[in-house]
């Protein structure tokens, strides 16, 4: 879709509303459902990437310094990679 | 001159027959009184060998019509039936169907609904389901069964109206009825029922996502859009039924009339007990009682115009409704009230309940039910509706 989802009109939804672009999820920011944020102790961080691989939205990644991290756009807070993590790397912090 | 076969035979099995003349791809249905004659006919007739279609022996009626969101979806001709709880184990999956714009078809055996336990027909079962954006059609009789059914084809694979197509037909009173019908060729059904061509179908080659997240921002677009579609289905319907005249010569309309022409007071049923009422209606004019019958075929989207033309000339609209809105009285007197309202001048709508679970309206039930209701007409009722047959 060409258009901005807040400028869309009915007219502009595809039969039976089927999203024709996979992946549109990608756009969709669920950072702001955030209470809480993952820190991370890097200097402890045994780097096993439990937290990546139980992260139920995907969005932990490794950045290009080799670190774990969390992107912040998808992040929910949900804090399931703080009490994964088996050295207690993760600490989740209130959002400001 | 239309190329048909009359036989004698029960309007279930009619109904399987026409799923099969259509050649319909994929049926998932479970099986329910008083829907059972149909998925038996058809399990049978894929048994055979005389219909290459994927019969899907589901556990539920829930997982029933999910497996027609599948198959619609890749664009396979789809049929399932059910009657009464089944269809309210499929309500979550009946609001998906039309939302997502598939063309399924459904026959429902209406029946009431539980507790205590009833399988016989009253119109519970659709009137629960009366929101949840499908195309509604009621039917009378043996005929009609077989003409809505292929009809029903016709309307819910339209390209402008991909909509679910729910054929309502009364348990037991329609459904397990023996008579005499006319059956199309099947070179009849070719030239009316062309191959399912469904615009959209699933390709992992393109792929797209159906069903989607909506929030805020664009669920009201969403809905919108499929109210729009639904209206729009209407004129599509009467165009449909018009070319079946045309090449069957019976003629179907949205809300059709039964000497309603002059009459001061107007009956208004659906369904199969419209047949008996017109006999009623025939034995009171006779007496000389003015009465008149009018019956509404199309119930989603409903036809307001029509209604509004059946209705206006009359003072008083008797109802007689198959179901209770509890707390409320009869869904098709409330809709009535509701469409006749902007009228200046509109007929006294009187509400009965009646016929529940299986319970028979004779010729004398009609009479009782027109001469209460003029009564009600001129003096009141202590009641928003009354009920009918109850014993006190």
């Amino acid at each position: 879709m060409s258009k901005n989802e807040t400028e869309l009109t009915w007219k502009d939804i595809e039969v039976g509303a089927i999203a024709c672009d996979p992946g549109s999820a990608r756009g969709y920011k669920t950072g702001d459902w955030r209470s809480q944020r993952p820190t991370y102790n890097h200097a402890r961080c045994l780097k096993c990437g439990l937290c990546m691989i139980y992260c139920p939205e995907g969005c932990i990644y490794e950045n290009a310094e080799g670190k774990f991290e969390a992107s912040l756009f998808h992040c929910k807070g949900c804090g399931v990679c703080a009490k994964e993590c088996p050295t207690m790397v993760i600490t989740m912090v209130e959002e400001g | 001159m239309a190329e048909e076969t009359r036989v004698g035979t029960e309007v279930s099995l009619a109904v399987g027959e026409i799923v099969r003349m259509v050649n319909t791809d994929v049926i998932a249905a479970y099986p329910i009184t008083p829907q059972t004659h149909i998925v038996e006919h058809l399990a049978e007739l894929v048994a055979d060998g005389k219909l290459d279609a994927d019969f899907i022996t589901i556990e539920s009626e829930h997982s029933a019509l999910s497996a027609c969101l599948g198959s619609a979806a890749v664009g396979a001709r789809t049929f399932t039936a059910t009657a009464g709880q089944g269809l309210e184990l499929m309500h979550e999956v009946l609001f998906v169907a039309s939302a997502m714009r598939l063309p399924i078809v459904m026959a429902v055996a209406n029946r009431a609904l539980s507790s205590p336990l009833n399988v016989w027909g009253d119109h519970s079962d659709v009137m629960a389901a009366r929101d949840a954006g499908w195309i509604q059609i009621f039917t009378e009789n043996g005929q009609e069964v077989v003409d809505t059914m292929l009809c029903a084809f016709r309307m819910a694979e339209d390209r402008r109206v991909l909509l679910p197509v729910m054929v309502n037909i009364d348990g037991f009173h329609l459904s397990h009825m023996i008579e005499p019908m006319f059956l199309p060729s099947q070179k009849e059904v070719d030239a009316f029922v062309p191959p399912n061509h469904y615009p959209f179908p699933l390709d992992p080659n393109k792929p797209v996502a159906m069903g989607d997240f909506a929030p805020p921002i664009i669920y009201t677009e969403a809905k919108w859009s499929q109210e729009i579609n639904i209206e729009h289905s209407a004129p599509v319907i009467r165009e449909i039924w018009g070319e079946f005249a045309t090449q069957f010569g019976r003629t179907y309309r949205p809300v059709e009339s039964y000497r309603a022409e002059g009459a001061k007071t107007l009956l208004l049923t659906m369904g199969s007990f419209s047949e008996t009422a017109m006999t009623a209606v025939d034995k009171m004019r006779a007496a000389g009682i003015d009465i008149g019958l009018i019956r509404i075929r199309l119930w989603r989207p409903f036809p307001f115009a029509e209604f509004r033309e059946a209705a206006k000339g009359a003072d008083t609209l008797i109802v007689l409704d198959r179901a209770i809105s509890f707390g409320v009285g009869g869904p098709v007197a409330a809709e009535a009230r509701s469409a006749l309202y902007p009228m200046e001048k509109r007929p006294r709508v009187v509400s009965f309940v009646g016929g529940l679970g299986g319970r028979d309206i004779t010729v004398a039930g009609f009479e009782e039910i027109v001469k209460r209701g003029k009564e009600i007409a001129a003096h009141g009722s202590p009641r928003e509706f009354e009920i009918f047959g109850v014993r006190e």
